[in-house]
């Protein structure tokens, strides 16, 4: 009697939150669009970069300008939005050369008061009422999984965010750039003993971290609504993401960025009361028990 | 360690600010005043979070964790057993230092980020408890709470009107102020600067710093729970928005602002915090973020010592020059 | 190996089989001596030879994987390195670590008042806080830096921060303090003016150092022992250790050694 009812509760299970496990999945894509910028940057530059939630927010904002308001295509806004958020790094890149001697303390701080400014400009610009951007067309439809019907788009972000970790995690594991980066996140006067203009290498990813972020909040647009206070609530998740998932790695930004998209969903789905203690207690006891995260070295 | 020697003017310029915000509320009308007990209170808790971020250089992003624990307990020891002000602060202080000599048990394991997102984490998940926990909070409707007593019981003559609480609030501040001032001079505040300035170094000297920065952890924790009393003390009422992020961000923009390891600083920077948020946010169309932002970064940049540094430098430069002159003769 | 605990004056410092493997690599090898009280020791070696990681050993920063650290007849293999320094074990850095934003003098009150047991105190009595000054400006004059104690430690010299470092070292009254390196990177002026202070402090005081300058090794050292490859190859006075014909092949040769080395790859 047992076996099989223990047999059927693992489908039923699934069926009944499989919408939630689907939407964790999309959250958790997109944090790992957040999560994988600002471990690298923390990696590289040991800058702990608080103004990134605001780059997210305020790359929703822009393809939200260019797609809505101008009436441009999807693609043209995406294309916008991430070279605002590649600029965006190399103006934070400029921003912290002056006081890079000054230690981590400052530099996180003076990106904690970037933060304060943008989220502020953002409401200037687009005030603080919800915005949306409406999926591309062709992805607004339902498709089939498991029985169920679920939103075309939602899918396309997981894919994406997907592929995105993918690609990211091939090109600093298994490309010569990725190399010097490595090697510059482990003894950075090394590798410019090589040679290496450390400095520029910084730049790039700084670039690369904040145009992911800005890519982020493209994507995420249609499934979180823009408003302010958007940018800290990113923030803290990735955050989270990356203290579990250990500074610094890939892997472990994605896999914390997993774990905390189904606390989010399916944790909420499940038990509601308890899920934001879910989130917070996770990191503690991670913290408690592996202090450089899951996937952390050191 | 320029800023820190006594001059000879220093006694005389604390005692005239000392006198001047005795006899402030001759001088203020009842929004200032009140303006003024606000700043004077925030300024403590400002103070409090400089114990930890200027002096032992642990950067908290969630000191507001302390501030509401202590507003919470003295809220509900005033709704539900007495409104005395001294069993309301007792209530604050206890509670606060003891929850953040929980906190800070783990915290004080990590370092750098992890301290800071560890905080940050403890202060989100009080907000959130302060929102759910609806029976004893009532969540994010608040708690309206009655007028602090200064007698046993209900008995007592009430601490009503701006004036007989600024006074109670600036004798609590000064007190609060007093000690932390104490507390840094101490043998025991300069190995948490030596903290800041080497840790690794210290453990080799033979301190156990997690004990010390425990100890700095908690003893902050407990003058912010005192602040979080006078907090809810002056307005009567108290809600989640009294531990959100902003609390915690302000007070540690007010401690850069005002100038890191000098507490003095982060009430002034308090007071520059305050006046930007009341009195410009009309001008400013509600933007007194941006305003206190750029102000901040400018800080961040130009002024790594905050508004007191500049005063310091700017007396340091007069002292050079006076010492100059009187030693060109010899 | 018992015996030596149940000696009347057991050696400042003495390790037995100590042994340390990262990983597959074995850094020590069982590497056993003994250093006497009141001994000037040298331990030198070849780079790589694991004289880093048995100094991080002996002061706690590191933990051995096998062997026993036995500090004054106590045995402190898994004391902690705050602990070892309370218990006497003193040392100074290579990388000279010092509170660079405070004062010469401040730097080496931080160390007395622990020493001193005034620290932990909030209100510690106005005799106690000059007592502490006082101590501290005693230290200084006696590593040579009397007349510097108000500038703050980041702008001194780098033989001046040194000294500092010794001075610091001292104010936790150790039995035995560990030298990693000394005058490494000093000018020839700046390490006589070292030695010459190292030469004046009290004969009570136990130095172990790790150095690689043959000239104060030999000036110093009233004992030398040297490490190859993670195993100790040679132990004995400077005369003995000068006609060691391991420690000239290890050590003297070290081109040809590291050529070997590269061979056997």
């Amino acid at each position: 009697m047992t076996t099989p009812a223990v047999g059927a509760a693992l489908p039923g299970f699934l069926n009944e939150n499989l919408v939630s496990i689907l939407n964790g999945l999309a959250v958790g894509m997109l944090l790992f669009t957040m999560a994988v910028g600002l471990s690298l940057i923390f990696g590289l530059m040991d800058v702990l970069n608080l103004a990134h939630g605001a780059i997210f927010l305020l790359g929703g904002y822009v393809a939200y300008q260019v797609i809505v308001k101008e009436g441009q295509s999807w693609l043209v806004g995406v294309a916008v939005a991430v070279a605002f958020g590649a600029v965006a790094g190399l103006a934070l890149g400029g921003i912290l050369r002056p006081i890079r001697h000054r230690g981590h303390l400052d530099q996180a701080l003076l990106t904690f008061g970037l933060a304060f400014v943008l989220a502020d400009l953002a409401t200037i610009f687009w005030g603080s009422d919800f915005q949306s951007i409406p999926s591309p067309v062709f992805l607004q439809r339902s498709v089939e999984v498991l029985g169920q019907f679920y939103p075309a788009y939602r899918l396309a972000v997981m894919g994406v965010g997907f592929a995105l970790a993918v690609v990211v995690y091939l090109v600093v594991e298994r490309t010569q750039v990725g190399a010097v980066l490595r090697a510059a996140v482990e003894d950075r006067a090394m590798v410019s003993a090589l040679g290496i203009n450390v400095g520029r290498v910084m730049l790039a990813v700084l670039a690369l971290g904040t145009a992911l972020a800005a890519f982020g909040g493209v994507i995420g647009a249609p499934i979180l609504s823009l408003s302010p206070g958007v940018d800290a609530e990113v923030l803290i998740l990735a955050l989270i993401v990356i203290v579990i998932g250990g500074l610094g790695s890939i892997p472990g930004a994605f896999v914390g960025a997993i774990v905390i998209g189904q606390v989010q969903s399916l944790g909420i789905a499940l038990v509601p009361q308890a899920a934001p203690f879910a989130l917070f207690g996770a990191m503690v006891i991670v913290l408690a028990v592996r202090p450089e995260g899951l996937f952390g070295s050191r | 360690m320029r800023a820190l020697a006594p001059g000879p003017a220093r006694p005389l310029v604390q005692l005239a600010v000392v006198f001047l915000l005795v006899v402030a509320p001759l001088l203020l009308g009842d929004f200032r005043l009140f303006l003024l007990t606000e700043i004077l209170i925030f300024g403590l808790f400002a103070a409090s979070l400089d114990l930890l971020v200027g002096y032992t250089g642990l950067l908290s992003l969630g000191h507001a964790a302390y501030l509401g624990v202590g507003s919470y307990a003295t809220a509900l020891i005033a709704i539900h057993l007495t409104d005395n002000v001294f069993a309301g602060l007792a209530a604050g202080v206890a509670s606060s230092c003891i929850v953040a000599a929980a906190t800070g048990w783990l915290a004080v394991r990590t370092r750098g980020v992890y301290f800071l997102m560890l905080t940050l984490a403890f202060a989100q998940l009080l907000f959130t408890l302060a929102i759910t926990w609806d029976s004893l909070t009532h969540g994010a409707n608040g708690l309206p709470t009655p007028k602090p007593t200064l007698g046993p019981g209900d008995s007592g003559g009430a601490l009503d009107g701006g004036t007989a609480f600024y006074y109670y609030a600036l004798v609590a501040f000064l007190f609060g102020l007093g000690l932390l001032r104490a507390v840094v001079a101490s043998p025991f505040g300069r190995a948490l600067v030596g903290i800041r300035e080497n840790e690794s170094r210290m453990r080799s000297l033979g301190y156990a710093t997690s004990r010390y920065k425990l100890a700095a952890f908690c003893l902050a924790g407990a003058v912010a729970g005192f602040a979080g009393s006078l907090t809810v003390q002056q307005s009567s009422f108290m809600s989640p928005s009294g531990v959100s992020f902003e609390v915690s961000a302000l007070a540690l923009i007010a401690v850069i602002i005002g100038g890191r390891a000098t507490l003095v600083g982060a009430v002034l920077g308090s007071a520059f915090v305050f006046v930007i948020r009341d009195e410009l946010s009309s001008a400013f169309n509600e933007h007194w973020r941006l305003v206190l932002g750029l102000v901040f970064i400018g800080v961040v940049y130009l002024l790594p010592r905050g508004i007191s540094g500049l005063s310091a430098r700017v007396g340091g430069l007069l002292t050079r020059r006076t010492e100059r002159a009187a030693g060109e003769p010899a | 190996m018992t015996a030596g605990t149940e000696r009347e004056d057991p050696p400042a410092l003495e390790l037995r089989d100590v042994t340390k493997l990262y990983g597959e690599l074995l850094v020590l090898d069982a590497v056993s001596l003994s250093v006497d009280v009141g001994a000037r020791h040298a331990l030198i070696g070849p780079n790589g030879a694991g004289k880093s990681t048995l100094f991080h050993v002996i002061t706690g920063t590191q933990r051995v994987t096998r062997g026993r650290i036995v500090f004054a007849g106590k045995e402190i293999t898994r004391v902690q390195e705050h602990v070892r320094t309370q218990l006497g074990l003193g040392r100074t850095f290579q990388q000279t670590s010092l509170f660079d934003g405070l004062s010469v003098l401040a730097n080496v009150e931080l160390a007395v008042q622990q020493q001193a047991g005034v620290a932990r105190r909030l209100f510690p009595s106005a005799r106690r806080r000059t007592r502490v000054s006082e101590r501290g400006r005693e230290l200084l004059s006696l590593v040579g830096l009397g007349s510097r104690e108000a500038i703050p430690a980041g702008a001194l010299s780098h033989g001046q921060r040194r000294q500092l470092d010794v001075a610091v070292s001292l104010a936790t009254e150790p039995s035995l303090v560990l030298m990693d390196e000394p005058t490494a990177g000093m000018s020839r002026d700046e390490a006589m003016a070292f030695l010459a202070m190292i030469v004046t402090l009290p004969d009570s005081l136990t130095i172990l150092m790790v150095e690689h300058d043959m000239d104060v090794v030999f000036e110093l050292a009233t004992w030398i022992s040297v490490l190859d490859a993670g195993k100790l190859i040679a132990d004995g006075t400077p005369e003995a250790i000068r006609g060691s014909r391991a420690v000239q092949d290890a050590y003297l040769g070290e081109g040809e050694h590291l050529a070997k080395l590269f061979e056997s790859d």
